[in-house]
């Protein structure tokens, strides 16, 4: 029997398992804790909450694709002040780890929810979401402009002071995303979440119109996996020392390890809990093995463990 | 509040697979599940195999459940060929294992009084009707059922289906079988001569909005099962969501796969479906 170090550090948080839900798809893990103990995985990263109850976008809000399928939420939860009030003691009582992930519509509003959040107890770290598609005005995507998503990680950095580890959540959508991963690092970020849905769309060819309500949604899924590896790829090779949660596409335990070769600390499941409720816990099993059968005695060890050089291999 | 409690996944073998008119009758063993499997819940099944491009669970009604002495636990699906996943299922020959997890979903309430109900069901919509009135016949209600589609072909009812109802009236569009008309024409009527307290409905969202009017004017209960597009079935996609007004007036979207399929059709806000709230 080998022994594997299964843990992972985000930022100055330690976590049991590399394994987490990716926000916007496991609600606020209460949904999913009639199929396993939500303590068993790395933790939970909520859907990501906004100042006010929000409603989101009229239906149809999903259409399946190949191997994947886009959404079009529009970010419908119930509000920062609901959220701490039910969401978290929830989590705190079901002694599950939690990232919360918060979204706003201005530099302000991300500043407002992380001087809400600062006090609450038992949250591991804040997963600050500058990337979802679903919004009206895409000018609105701050993670699509490399000044703006300076601002609001900077805003959030100062309001929340030194402990809670951030982690920004970038959008593949983008000429370059190194330079945008740098400029939010340098703003305080101390970890990254990547990547978030891809911008798509559908066209019901009956009606011929788009099939979607929002007409554009995230596309997510096996689909997307080699664009979120990619992603993964080039930003650990150019940040290093950046910890990363990858996600995109995430169902087997080999896809896991694809993620964290590439350089991931960790891997969000989202679109395989939606076809599998117990994704989470069979990709976490998968990984395990894959990574003893290849003699790793850490995750650590296998993080980035694609960009070696020729010369090195494992220490097994 | 426990989310989907009572919900299980399991690996269950079909037991038979056969054809019904334009439908499939699928029975798959599920075991001591049937026990908590209840009239409006609905299942969640895998499809296309374990390399398939159809990453989404499918969600299908439950039709009924039984307890066999061959079998154990099973339950019943009429399954419409209509898309890629259902097709596959519908293909998928006696002894295939399916991962399904069930039961999902809210049930439809059963009166604590003996009243007089009404079962009204559009096309394969009247699937879950026949397990719901033989509860409801169990429980000592009067049970009259309504069944309309467009045309003969798309009706779905079963012989066996008219033991636990008083009567059975059918409705086509294009009048090839039963009456003419449209499945809701006769509900004020019925309402009225058969003192009803309850309308059950499953079937097309125009349908259940149609019916709506009518039982709001008599001041009747409507507890119907809606259908809207699920990714997950679980709720935590956020994809299946209804306009329904609150107590306090407000209006939120609600999931159906959780907060229905049965809903209470006088609190769902029909015509701001699919509308931006």
């Amino acid at each position: 029997m080998s022994t594997l170090d299964f843990s992972t550090t985000i930022g100055n948080t330690w976590f049991p398992a590399p394994t987490f839900t990716a926000s916007g798809c496991a609600s606020s893990g209460r949904e999913l804790a009639q199929f396993f103990p939500l303590r068993e995985m790395g933790g939970v990263v909520t859907k990501s909450v906004m100042s006010k109850a929000r409603n989101g976008r009229p239906t149809p809000r999903m259409a399946e694709t190949p191997s994947g399928m886009l959404n079009s939420i529009g970010l419908q939860g119930p509000g920062i002040d609901a959220f701490i009030a039910k969401d978290i003691p929830y989590l705190v009582e079901q002694k599950a780890r939690i990232i919360v992930s918060i979204a706003g519509e201005t530099v302000e509003e991300y500043a407002t929810l992380a001087r809400k959040l600062r006090s609450v107890a038992g949250i591991s770290a804040l997963e600050v979401n500058i990337s979802c598609p679903n919004v009206e005005n895409r000018g609105l995507v701050f993670a699509c402009d490399p000044e703006a998503s300076r601002r609001v990680i900077d805003g959030v950095r100062r309001t929340i002071g030194g402990d809670l580890p951030i982690i920004a959540k970038l959008s593949p959508d983008v000429t370059d995303l190194v330079s945008i991963a740098r400029g939010v690092v340098d703003a305080g970020a101390d970890g990254l979440a990547l990547i978030n849905t891809v911008l798509g769309m559908v066209i019901n060819v009956d009606t011929m119109r788009p099939h979607l309500g929002g007409k554009t949604g995230g596309l997510s899924g096996p689909a997307i996996r080699p664009i979120a590896v990619r992603a993964v790829y080039q930003v650990h090779a150019a940040l290093p020392k950046v910890p990363i949660l990858g996600m995109g596409g995430v169902a087997t335990g080999k896809d896991a390890l694809e993620m964290i070769l590439a350089g991931a600390s960790g891997v969000s499941i989202g679109t395989a809990s939606f076809g599998n409720p117990t994704a989470i816990m069979k990709i976490q099993s998968e990984l395990k093995q894959l990574l003893i059968d290849r003699g790793f005695t850490s995750l650590k060890q296998a993080i980035g463990y694609a960009h070696r050089l020729e010369t090195e291999e494992v220490d097994a | 509040m426990q989310i989907n409690k009572n919900a299980q996944q399991l690996l269950a073998p079909i037991v038979s697979n056969k054809k019904v008119g334009q439908y499939q009758q699928i029975i798959i063993n599920i075991g001591d599940l049937a026990s908590v499997c209840k009239p409006g819940n609905f299942v969640a099944i895998n499809v296309g195999g374990s390399s398939s491009s159809m990453v989404l669970r499918r969600a299908f009604a439950i039709s009924r459940v039984s307890i066999s002495s061959t079998f154990g636990g099973t339950m019943e699906l009429i399954v419409a060929p209509h898309g890629q996943g259902s097709k596959w299922l519908c293909a998928q020959g006696e002894g295939v294992t399916l991962d399904i997890v069930a039961p999902l979903g809210t049930a439809f309430g059963i009166p604590t009084e003996a009243v007089s109900v009404l079962l009204v069901g559009g096309g394969y919509g009247s699937a879950p009707l026949f397990g719901l009135a033989e509860v409801l016949n169990a429980r000592g209600c009067r049970v009259d059922m309504l069944l309309g589609a467009s045309t003969a072909s798309k009706i779905y009812a079963p012989m066996e289906g008219k033991r636990a109802v008083n009567s059975m009236r059918i409705y086509t569009e294009d009048g090839s079988m039963g009456q003419a008309g449209r499945v809701t024409d006769p509900i004020p009527e019925i309402i009225k001569d058969l003192n009803v307290a309850v309308v059950y409905s499953c079937g097309p969202m125009p349908m259940l909005s149609a019916i709506t009017k009518i039982t709001d004017a008599h001041s009747v209960v409507h507890q119907c099962a809606v259908e809207e597009a699920m990714a997950c079935g679980i709720g935590v996609c956020m994809t299946c969501v209804l306009p329904v007004e609150n107590e306090d007036g407000t209006v939120s979207m609600l999931r159906s796969c959780i907060d229905g399929p049965v809903m209470d059709g006088s609190k769902v806000l029909w015509s701001q479906v699919g509308k931006q709230l």
